[in-house]
């Protein structure tokens, strides 16, 4: 894939963000390139919104660094990432329901003809516009009039990410699309993430659910507990360890110790515990060798050469 | 970055040409208002057909009364829109018809004896100014609009009344007709037009054009995006760059000119300012403004329809005056109309949004 090839577009180098005496992540180095989805997941507290709040220009890092192009940055608002083509898509969307689709999709930044005080509003090309690059999406709106208010989850999110590639995003952060839909709404989402990709755009995607993440991802990083816990390329990882590692070798120990308690001799539930324990030890198998303040870097059996940045 | 729209065809152009006359006209605020004039006029045709409501000279009277509650309404409905409210309206309408005639008004009589067109110019720019306070309280205290315009309203009407009282001893002037300038400003604000014994007011024409210019800008400009985006959604709309607090700003501003422009309507026709005059208007404003489809909360409305709204409400005030009923009824007609028209406006935009 020509990806492995492309340049990173955003790059992020032993990041950190505290809150107080609260550590939110903590040396978090990833890579993004363009024409990639990069699967971003964890659990609820692993810190998976402050890294894309951090990503996209609400937060300021507390430590180390953020690249984009190669080159450092510091993003003071959500405009600076803008600007940069780095675009946010939130799960509680920024759109108006009662607005027709057009109009949402133009809104801060709609096409004008005419001069001076009488510039106004090319209806006619945003609809035209709008149709069309929902088209290019695979999204077949039957008209640009309908309210927003009136798409299902799915759609609604297909118009914001279709928004944000035309208006030139290269870097497109979705945090967590798929997460209140149906199974035939989150498929919807989920072409069109790969139409983005299609298109050369670097697609970040939050979610916490691995079905979701593995048929579209391309990388995956998972975050627990503030860290990168392991950074793997599709290769490297069968849909069956990342359900694993999703779930969480400790929660998965625990769980097993406490049905164990419980178990006495009852057969079914030492059978059940006999299972949690070999699933735990499946976990414990893969990068579960990542120290408490360990860099990335030291799951080099997993990962590709470049993939992380060795120290920044 | 710009994409060629020529190069990509359009597969589902006629599809979209196939969706229904009668679901694209529900989707329109104004539908329920332009229903309720039918209905409204229907009405009194029919109850009061015999005492000539259905006549030219009704028509001006009806269009004589609409004309300057519509011109508060359509910048009343582009607040709405926005997702504010302006209260201190109708004290503005007192506030600058008075500022004008002190200015105007002979030094004896307490005024400042200026020629007439300084003194517009002069009340115009106090008038900016008030709309702007408003405008300024509301983005910087970010407290519900209604709150702020609602102290506003009794700080400008008492202000109208404490100045005017100690400046010239009375609530009421008079003698716009004998300053120099009088002339120019009677042919743009006081002409009337005759037709076969019925007086049709310029105030009309002011309406029927503000109303255009305000539909063509809230429909066809960016700004009329950006207002439906401020009342939509403010968070999400300033996140994709809508200048929501100059948008609030500039539709206060709006609003105070608009009380401006029907009070020196009103001051060349009747010849007189009065410090207590528009005290109510501010209601009948936002009555016109929802009858016509807006939405209190904002982010849907149309200026057609709160020009509609005004018709209704002096069809209703015409048509009780014609059929001789007791004018105490009045209001009791007037709140029904609203929550009517509300109820409907309800129903409509439910229909609207799930077709």
């Amino acid at each position: 894939m020509s990806a492995e090839v492309a340049e990173a577009l955003l790059e992020t180098r032993r990041l950190s963000k505290y809150f107080g005496s609260v550590i939110a992540i903590k040396d978090i180095s990833m890579l993004v390139r363009p024409g990639t989805v990069t699967c971003l997941l964890g659990d609820n507290g692993a810190g998976k919104s402050t890294l894309i709040k951090t990503l996209s220009g609400v937060y300021e890092p507390s430590e180390g660094d953020y690249l984009c192009d190669g080159e450092l940055i510091h993003l003071h608002s959500p405009r600076d990432a803008l600007a940069r083509g780095i675009a946010t898509v939130y799960q509680d969307l920024a759109m108006i329901p009662l607005l027709s689709i057009w109009r949402n999709f133009f809104l801060g930044s709609e096409p004008t003809k005419g001069w001076g005080p009488f510039r106004w509003f090319d209806v006619h090309k945003a609809r035209e516009i709008t149709r069309d690059e929902m088209a290019k999406m695979g999204i077949d709106i039957r008209d640009p009039d309908q309210p927003v208010g009136t798409l299902s989850g799915g759609e609604r999110q297909s118009v914001a990410i279709a928004r944000a590639v035309y208006f030139g995003a290269r870097v497109l952060i979705l945090d967590e699309p798929t997460a209140a839909l149906g199974v035939k709404q989150a498929g919807v989402v989920l072409r069109y993430i790969v139409r983005a990709k299609q298109r050369g755009v670097a697609v970040v995607f939050i979610t916490h659910n691995p079905h979701h993440a593995y048929p579209v991802g391309d990388h995956f990083v998972i975050l627990r507990r503030g860290q990168v816990y392991g950074t793997f390329p599709k290769e490297d990882l069968a849909i069956e360890q990342l359900v694993q590692m999703m779930a969480g070798g400790a929660e998965l120990e625990n769980l097993a110790h406490e049905l164990q308690r419980e178990a006495g001799d009852d057969a079914e539930l030492r059978k059940a515990v006999a299972v949690l324990e070999r699933e735990v030890q499946a976990v414990a198998v893969e990068p579960a060798t990542v120290e408490p303040q360990g860099d990335a870097t030291e799951v080099p059996d997993v990962v590709p050469d470049g993939e992380i940045t060795p120290e920044g | 970055m710009a994409t060629d729209v020529e190069a990509t065809p359009r597969v589902s152009d006629e599809r979209v040409r196939t969706t229904g006359l009668a679901s694209r006209l529900l989707s329109r605020p104004e539908l329920g208002a332009l229903v309720g004039v039918v209905l409204v006029y229907v009405f009194f045709a029919i109850v009061a057909g015999d005492k000539n409501f259905v006549s030219l000279n009704a028509l001006s009277s009806i269009l004589n009364r609409a004309a300057p509650l519509g011109i508060l309404a359509i910048a009343v409905a582009l607040l709405m829109i926005a997702g504010e409210f302006d209260l201190s309206i109708g004290s503005l309408l007192g506030f600058s018809g008075m500022a004008v005639m002190i200015f105007i008004s002979p030094p004896d009589a307490g005024g400042f004896g200026w020629p007439l067109w300084p003194a517009v110019g002069v009340a115009v720019v106090l008038t900016v100014l008030t709309g702007a306070i408003n405008g300024l309280l509301v983005n910087v205290t970010k407290l519900p609009s209604f709150i702020i315009t609602l102290g506003t309203l009794f700080i400008f009407r008492g202000l109208t009344i404490a100045v005017t009282r100690s400046l010239t001893s009375r609530t009421q002037l008079s003698g716009i007709d004998e300053i120099p300038g009088f002339e120019l400003a009677d042919t743009l604000f006081g002409t009337r037009v005759e037709l076969s014994g019925a007086n049709f007011n310029i105030t009309i024409v002011w309406w029927v054009g503000l109303t255009a210019l305000a539909t063509w800008m809230l429909l066809r400009t960016r700004i009329g995006n950006w207002i439906f985006g401020t009342g939509g959604a403010v968070e999400a709309a300033r996140n994709v760059g809508v200048p929501v607090s100059r948008v609030k700003l500039a539709l206060f501003v709006t609003t105070a000119l608009a009380a401006f422009l029907v009070a020196l309507l009103q001051v060349v026709q009747i010849n007189s300012a009065d410090a207590l005059r528009g005290t109510g208007m501010e209601f009948e404003a936002i009555i016109a403004a929802v009858v016509g489809g807006c939405l209190l909360t904002g982010g849907y409305g149309s200026v057609v329809g709160a020009a509609l709204g005004a018709l209704i409400f002096a069809m209703v005030q015409q048509g009780i005056v014609i059929t001789g009923v007791d004018g105490d009824w009045y209001q009791v007609v007037l709140g029904g109309v609203l929550v009517v028209a509300v109820i409907f406006n309800n129903f409509i935009r439910r229909k609207a949004a799930s077709r």
